[in-house]
């Protein structure tokens, strides 16, 4: 008997109709979705949506007052480039950020080696360092806005140990100096205890080892903390690099922007054309910046990390 | 990665309905009663009472609101906050606005025409009116007009053995020279010489125009095309000051709050509606006019205006509602709060009914005739960025030794291209 090539065909599409649509396969599909959609569904809605739309918004030009909405293409990405403020404040951003970025980690380690040790009322100050971060933000920089006035309780302080300070935040230095600092202290007992964490995850029979062959201690903290508390040291830094491009609150309120331009930061300068000045679409075209800006820094620190991370080589 | 391409096709058409509707969208109108909803910038319970019994008479004859609500912002944030409602597509369906905001609100068409529904707008005296008119048209009814006056705390000037400055004001002698020297006295003593509680941070530089107003100086040339920031008057008006602050240290330096109301300061610089505050001031106090400078008397006056959102879907209503909030009977409720815009009202005798702590003679002198011959301070369109600017450039002189020719130089040499422009 001989089968016509018809007849296969229409066998085989009979076939087809019959295999149920929802295979394993596709209602596996279906029920790893339905799990994430929630967070899809929110990632979506307030973070992917907005970043396509500030990318929208940034070739417009966006009259809120009169209501006006034109395209003007490439022309707020133009002015950017030729934004006379631009170099100030770029340059107070990085100032900024490298001063925080070296200050909060350095200050981070030093606590978290210090607070590793075993002493009496290591917990005391654990919580101690630590309390500022639970603190809210803007009343704690606004108790700072006391401190730091002229005839502030600082330079209280510093006139009995027969110092005559300066006004912190009305000299160019000292207000970018008060502005690390008080975002420093706010912020440094959450890296202190991600190192305290590594720390005390480091064996200390490496140690030990060490000292037999002769290491001196500062030998033994280059050469096996440094690198075994590695892994902490990128996310700290990635944590503290991005946060440090997003200090908004502390600016707003200690110094808001001045003296000057000294610490007008990105973000500050952002708000200040976007919700001050009302050039709601130069402020999305200064976001995008500010976004490519992060995005370059933690893709820099990501690769780098093959060089200098232990394990990860 | 089909399903991800279908995710991405999904984002890019809601990123397209949403951004189809963003910027010109307006809210539906719904039937039914409405509620109108105005943004103001007080908290003050007394002034809040009063504007929800004007409300709630208003409502009795129009059944068609169902509410209306007043929404307090901080002053600080005010058009901030409010300009960004109007972005999101949420504008109130009426406004306060402060001065400065002005001239941006007025000029872009973002409030309603309001003049041919007022009451009696004849009554309006009309140099309390400019700032808020375009071609003939009123767009925001000037609510308060508040002239700044001298306070003074006849106690610290006493003890420190100054002159009384009513005498001083009787006998023509009431200069700036004096009240700089008198507050230098007092600040030898211990306590502060002279404040500008709204200028104490050094930042909010147009209420300096309450002191160079006396030398004739301006921020910009009247048509606000030509900065003057730099014009030999401005120049000593602000050397003036600058030496008042760093050498005479009769006002207190930057980065140092003080605070009048507390008794800790000789003199303030203030709006006559702060003499609420005083109340129950454990001291002597007064208020005088603003000393005269070496080009004579001269007055500076605050003001805020109520306008209707031209976007607000109940736009009519909300100009019929803003014609009866503002009628005869009610501005002179408002009054009591605030300097009315109204020839008919603008008498020491109906302020003094509702200003019990101020004299008749203080409201004549400061008030009345502070309206009459009063300059706003410094409006302009784009008026946040020129305060940012001016504020940026201005910062430098805010030190002892200062060069202030080469400071108001500067600001000129910043803000001439966004006058011109």
């Amino acid at each position: 008997m001989v089968v016509t090539e018809a007849e296969t065909r229409a066998v085989a599409e009979r076939a087809a109709a019959r295999r149920p649509f929802w295979t394993i396969r596709r209602r596996d599909y279906l029920v790893g979705y339905l799990f994430i959609t929630p967070q899809l569904a929110g990632s979506v809605v307030f973070v992917l949506l907005p970043l396509v739309l500030v990318g929208w918004y940034s070739m417009q030009e966006w009259n809120v007052l009169a209501g006006t909405f034109e395209f003007t293409g490439a022309e707020n990405y133009a002015k950017l480039a030729a934004d006379a403020n631009l170099r100030s404040v770029l340059a107070a951003t990085g100032i900024f950020s490298a001063g925080l970025v070296a200050l909060n980690l350095t200050l981070a380690l030093l606590l978290a080696i210090l607070l590793n040790q075993r002493l009496r009322g290591t917990t005391l100050f654990r919580t101690l360092f630590f309390s500022p971060v639970l603190v809210s933000l803007v009343a704690w920089t606004i108790v700072w806005k006391f401190l730091l006035q002229a005839e502030g309780g600082i330079n209280g302080v510093l006139g009995a140990a027969g110092i005559d300070g300066p006004n912190w935040l009305r000299g160019e230095a000292t207000a970018m100096l008060s502005v690390i600092v008080v975002q420093v202290i706010k912020n440094v007992g959450l890296n202190m205890v991600l190192f305290l964490a590594a720390l005390q995850g480091v064996p200390a029979q490496l140690y030990e080892a060490a000292k037999m062959d002769g290491a001196g201690a500062w030998t033994r903290f280059r050469r096996i903390t440094v690198p075994l508390i590695s892994p902490t040291i990128l996310l700290t830094s990635i944590i503290t690099v991005v946060g440090s491009l997003q200090v908004f609150a502390q600016i707003a309120v200690l110094t808001q922007g001045g003296p000057g331009t000294s610490t007008t930061v990105l973000i500050y300068y952002l708000y200040q054309q976007a919700f001050q000045f009302h050039h709601f679409g130069y402020g999305a075209t200064i976001s995008v910046l500010l976004f490519l800006i992060v995005a370059a820094l933690t893709l820099l620190q990501w690769r780098l990390r093959r060089k200098w991370v232990f394990n990860e080589a | 990665m089909r399903p991800l391409g279908k995710l991405a096709a999904v984002a890019a058409l809601s990123v397209l309905a949403v951004s189809a509707c963003g910027g010109g969208g307006t809210p539906a109108q719904s039937a039914g009663p409405k509620t109108l909803r105005m943004t103001v910038w007080t908290a003050s319970e007394p002034h809040l009472t009063l504007l929800n019994e004007i409300a709630a008479e208003y409502k009795k004859t129009h059944p068609e609101v169902a509410e209306i609500k007043f929404e307090s912002i901080p002053a600080e944030t005010y058009t901030t906050t409010l300009t960004t409602q109007i972005a999101g597509g949420n504008p109130p369906d009426l406004a306060w606005i402060l001065e400065g905001s002005a001239p941006d609100f007025v000029a872009s068409g973002a409030l309603a025409p309001i003049k041919a529904k007022l009451d009696n707008a004849a009554d309006l005296i009309p140099s309390v009116t400019k700032l808020w008119e375009k071609d003939g048209e009123l767009y925001a009814y000037p609510f308060s007009t508040s002239p700044f006056g001298m306070f003074v705390n006849t106690d610290l000037l006493e003890d420190a053995g100054q002159d009384d400055p009513a005498d001083l004001v009787k006998s023509g002698e009431w200069t700036w020279e004096k009240a700089m020297a008198m507050s230098a006295a007092v600040a030898k003593k211990g306590k502060a010489g002279l404040v500008i509680p709204d200028f104490d941070d050094y930042k909010n530089w147009t209420n300096l125009s309450t002191i160079w107003g006396g030398w004739g100086a301006s921020a910009w040339s009247a048509d606000g095309k030509t900065c003057t920031f730099n014009s030999p008057e401005m120049v000593e008006a602000m050397t003036f000051f600058h030496k008042s602050v760093f050498t005479d240290k009769a006002v207190p330096g930057p980065g140092t709050t003080v605070d009048f109301t507390a008794g800790d300061a000789a003199m303030a610089v203030s709006q006559i509606s702060r003499a609420g505050t005083l109340k129950e001031a454990g001291f002597g106090w007064d208020l005088v006019p603003l000393p005269k400078g070496p080009k004579g008397e001269y007055a500076v006056i605050g003001q805020a205006g109520v306008g209707v959102l031209k976007r607000s879907p109940n736009a009519e209503l909300a100009t019929d509602f803003l014609a009866f909030f503002t009628n005869q009977a009610n501005s002179a409720k408002l009054a009591q709060f605030f300097p009315p815009p109204r020839q008919s009202l603008l008498t020491a005798e109906t302020l003094a009914k509702s200003n019990p702590l101020l004299k008749q003679e203080q409201l004549q002198q400061v008030v009345i005739e502070g309206i009459g011959k009063g300059v706003v301070k410094p409006t302009h369109t784009g008026q946040e960025e020129l305060l940012q600017t001016v504020r940026t450039a201005l910062d430098p002189l805010w030190k002892p030794g200062a060069d202030v020719k080469a400071v108001l130089d500067g600001v000129c040499a910043k803000i001439q291209p966004m006058l011109g422009a």
